[in-house]
């Protein structure tokens, strides 16, 4: 039950030309050697100005389709964790909302645990906090896949652990979680996971089984032993 | 809130079109039409250029801050307002316009060249220094330009003709001119105004501004354009007038939550009170002759740019 087509995504230097499929209630990762495309891939869903090919949703083109429709087939966050002016944290949260919802808005800040803080401004939270805030906001209207870039780095392990619960929690409802991910410790929390290295999908399986092959071990220089990493030499 | 504001505005108004009374009381008694005449083509211009210019840079003030990310964006610190006196300089005393629409053209045409150099120069996502010290030096280089200008121009009056105009003023101006810098400047800041939601969601990222359909990098050359045609006009028409298009966006945030796209309608509204407040100051202060408005502004403003950098610099950016 594919749900995302992604067809000839492509940005200049970054991202060579990549299909892509999800199906609904899937959870797929994303990992690669730093640079290799993990951003790129995302970024191209997300259709940032640079990329280029067709995204669909649900069977419907993304390119055609107005704010507020778009709001409930994707959302996007990006692996800068800035607001550049200061809203609180509860407005921040609104802006993934077209239209007011203050009951949404109180569901979301107490999924986040963010009582405290809500009415805080958001750039001075810590960046683990303001995080939560972010991913609120890429929850709020409910979308149908989640593009993360990064989701986990500067949570404490509890968050951690929260987040890949919340996201399980979204992808049983049908939805789709894409997330790039830097900490393979926890790369079987995921369904698949895609290895990206050059700027293109070099493979694209089970995590474990991923994770024991060749090209793994070649691409990230690393070798899985007794669930510790040990350099390979 | 805002229906009170509205009201204050309209008295503000009211009472800069009315006061001081005793002429008009005086023209009513010898001959009804005079007071006509003084009301509609003499007090009415300039009422009118106060309320709708310190609206434009608010508006615009607010839509450059929020484009650029940073709040010391504003028409008259990145050079836009001294770029379109250089172009209305040039369009009146050097192409020999006297249109008061061909000459918002010109003023126009100078912001949006400044615009474009700024750009040039510091990148659209400049950090403050860098974009205060390119700003200054269009700003500088425009005004040395505009001198020159002055200075070779054709008609030996032009200096002293354009100094009140050239530091901001809104007297004598004709029903015509007040309406050739509004007009152009009401349609442009009305688009501006279209765009208040996607200067929100910029404030989180151009990335997912343009996951949600929005054009970041048009929508910063629509910001820049759109604001260099509404200040452009009024400059061409009423001189460069300093710090409200500072000031007001930064006074408007606080009123809606530090929403810098939202922040536009509140900025409007507060640039045009400060316009019309400075003008009755300008009246109030009865010398020999009216002192310029910008002269007004500058004075209050200083103080209140300077409070900002000293905030700014500790890290607290509003």
């Amino acid at each position: 039950m594919t749900a995302m087509f992604a067809s000839n995504l492509a940005i200049p230097d970054r991202l060579l030309a990549t299909d892509l499929n999800v199906a609904a209630g899937e959870m797929v990762a994303l990992v690669g050697p730093n640079g290799g495309g993990k951003t790129s891939l995302l970024r191209a869903i997300a259709r940032v100005e640079q990329a280029t090919g067709q995204v669909s949703i649900d069977g419907e083109n993304i390119a055609a389709l107005s704010e507020a429709r778009r709001a409930r087939l994707l959302a996007f966050l990006p692996a800068s964790r800035d607001v550049a002016w200061p809203i609180p944290a509860r407005d921040v949260i609104a802006l993934g909302l077209g239209a007011r919802n203050d009951q949404r808005i109180d569901e979301l800040v107490e999924l986040f645990e963010l009582t405290g803080l809500a009415e805080r401004r958001v750039d001075r939270l810590s960046t683990g906090e303001r995080t939560r805030v972010l991913l609120a906001r890429a929850l709020a209207s409910s979308p149908r896949l989640l593009l993360l870039d990064e989701p986990l780095s500067n949570l404490e392990p509890y968050w951690v652990l929260r987040l890949i619960e919340i996201l399980r929690a979204s992808a049983d409802l049908g939805g789709m979680v894409l997330v790039a991910l830097h900490d393979l410790s926890r790369l079987e929390a995921f369904d698949r996971a895609l290895l990206i290295a050059n700027g293109s999908v070099v493979r694209d399986a089970f995590p474990a089984t991923l994770m024991a092959s060749p090209q793994f071990e070649e691409i990230f220089r690393i070798r899985a032993k007794h669930g510790n990493w040990t350099l390979r030499r | 809130m805002r229906k009170l504001i509205i009201l204050f505005i309209l008295g503000l108004a009211a009472a800069h079109l009315l006061l001081p009374f005793a002429p008009l009381a005086e023209a009513r008694t010898s001959d009804p039409e005079l007071m006509q005449l003084l009301l509609v083509e003499l007090r009415l211009p300039r009422t009118l250029l106060v309320v709708g210019y310190g609206a434009t840079l608010g508006i615009s003030g607010a839509a450059l801050q929020a484009i650029f990310a940073n709040p010391l964006a504003s028409p008259d610190i990145s050079g836009a307002s001294s770029g379109a006196a250089l172009g209305a300089v040039l369009g009146g005393y050097w192409l020999g316009l006297t249109q008061p629409m061909a000459l918002a053209a010109c003023g126009a045409t100078g912001a949006l060249a400044a615009m474009a150099l700024l750009i040039m120069l510091a990148g659209r996502r400049a950090d403050t220094a860098t974009l205060l010290l390119a700003g200054l030096a269009i700003s500088l280089a425009a005004g040395a330009a505009t001198s020159l200008a002055l200075a070779l121009a054709p008609s030996p009056f032009a200096f002293y003709d354009a100094f009140d105009w050239l530091m901001g003023s809104v007297v004598d101006r004709s029903l015509p001119q007040a309406l050739a810098a509004l007009i152009p400047a009401a349609l442009a800041c009305l688009m501006l105004l279209r765009r208040a939601r996607a200067l929100d969601l910029v404030a989180l990222g151009e990335d997912v501004a343009a996951s949600l359909g929005h054009r970041p990098r048009r929508l910063g050359l629509e910001i820049i354009l759109l604001s260099a045609i509404a200040v452009g006009a009024c400059v061409a028409v009423a001189g460069a007038i300093g710090f409200v298009g500072l000031v007001a966006p930064v006074l408007a945030r606080r009123l809606t939550r530090g929403h810098p796209g939202q922040a536009m309608v509140p900025a409007a509204l507060i640039g045009a009170i400060l316009l019309t407040l400075a003008d009755l100051a300008v009246r109030a202060i009865a010398l020999d002759r009216p002192i310029p408005i910008g002269v007004v502004t500058a004075l209050f403003g200083t103080p209140l740019f300077l409070h900002l950098i000293v905030t700014m610099r500790r890290g607290v950016a509003s």
